[in-house]
């Protein structure tokens, strides 16, 4: 998910070159107050206009609390707005509210249903409360930690290793897999240390994430390396599969593969290595077949 | 006024006038002069304005860029809530 600033035109006409997943247009930190007005209108008419293809369309909106946030709701929900993303959610009543609020533009629309919405925690009361605002409606897709706001909260600062950031980070991964929704790391900000960033990437697919917040497309290409699995991975992932659908289909749902047992667990990491690999163009869904 | 001269952008500044006056800057002026006048003028007129002096400096930026310098350009000049009305 590649950040953009929603009030610079020409970003936000070139992000989608680069091929990132998602695009997320911020309406919040990167915009001055004196420019939220036309940084709003610079986002709806990009989303109206511009031909995303399949890349997923995210706004960050201002908080609800101040005199921004329901403004850009109707907004991004009038130009068709795949994702919604809440700045620093605290509780499930939060989101609740911005689900009201959505519903209230969609109902005007006639579209009632068609936004989700992504909670990013960004403080020490967000990650205790993980869960119930992973939980707290249909339309969450998922929850993305913020560090920088999150490690002011907790009186620190963030440090190359991230230890900071190891409860946050796996209470988020647990409240999303409980919650049945996605996750998704921090940004990282130093773009002349790809090492650590590397390292970072590494660290949080290792935890569970299902991808990696990025302020520059230069950042693209690591993530893609790390999150693509290897060309052993993916066969063996695929002999997997190959083997419990036969077993499957003879009423067994265990099956032995190179004298290893293969259970429902390991046939949903393999079901997981064949999705990114797929995501990732290493291989079609006519081979995954 | 709205807009920035950042590539992509358009920077867009209007005042009180008889009938649309537009002044536009821009290196591109050659092959999309008229189309850059046109969004502007239709964006202006699709909010009801129809006397008013405008001075663009265009960047190389999109219609819908264009489209929102106007409208962000008129609603401060106006208070207009574009959302509503």
């Amino acid at each position: 998910m590649m950040f953009v600033p929603g009030n610079n035109p020409g970003m936000m006409a070139d992000a989608h070159i680069y091929g990132p997943d998602s695009i997320m247009l911020d309406l919040e930190d990167s915009v001055t107050m004196a420019e939220k007005d036309a940084a709003r209108l610079l986002v709806y008419n990009a989303l109206k206009t511009i031909d995303y293809g399949d890349t997923e369309m995210v706004v960050r909106i201002n908080p609800l609390s101040t005199p921004y946030g329901k403004k850009d709701v109707e907004a991004v929900v009038k130009a068709g707005v795949d994702v919604i993303r809440m700045p620093k959610t605290e509780t499930a009543d939060e989101v609740r509210e911005l689900e009201a609020e959505i519903i209230k533009v969609e109902t005007e629309l006639g579209c009632v249903g068609r936004t989700r919405i992504m909670a990013a925690i960004e403080s020490a009361l967000g990650v205790v409360n993980a869960f119930e605002i992973a939980s707290a409606s249909k339309r969450m897709m998922g929850i993305a930690l913020g560090a920088e706001d999150y490690s002011a909260s907790l009186k620190t600062q963030r440090t190359p290793g991230g230890a900071e950031l190891l409860l946050a980070r796996e209470t988020i991964v647990v409240a999303a897999r409980a919650a049945g929704i996605s996750c998704f790391d921090t940004v990282y900000s130093n773009l002349d240390d790809m090492e650590t960033f590397r390292k970072e990437v590494e660290l949080i697919k290792d935890l569970g994430f299902d991808g990696k917040s990025i302020i520059n497309p230069r950042q693209i290409e690591v993530v893609n390396e790390v999150f693509t699995p290897t060309q052993k991975a993916i066969d063996k992932a695929l002999r997997i599969v190959a083997a419990i659908k036969e077993a499957q289909a003879k009423g067994s749902g265990v099956v032995s593969l190179n004298g290893k047992m293969v259970d429902r667990p390991v046939v949903i990491r393999a079901e997981r290595t064949i999705a990114y690999a797929i995501a990732s163009g290493v291989l079609s869904k006519e081979e995954a077949l | 006024m709205a807009g920035t001269l950042e590539s992509g952008d358009i920077m867009i500044r209007i005042a009180p006038g008889d009938g649309l006056k537009i002044d536009l800057q821009s290196s591109v002026s050659a092959q999309f002069g008229r189309q850059i006048k046109a969004v502007i003028t239709e964006t202006l007129e699709g909010l009801g304005i129809k006397d008013a002096s405008v001075e663009a400096i265009d960047k190389g930026a999109l219609d819908c860029t264009i489209r929102a310098r106007v409208t962000a350009a008129a609603v401060r000049a106006t208070g207009k809530d574009v959302w509503k009305d």
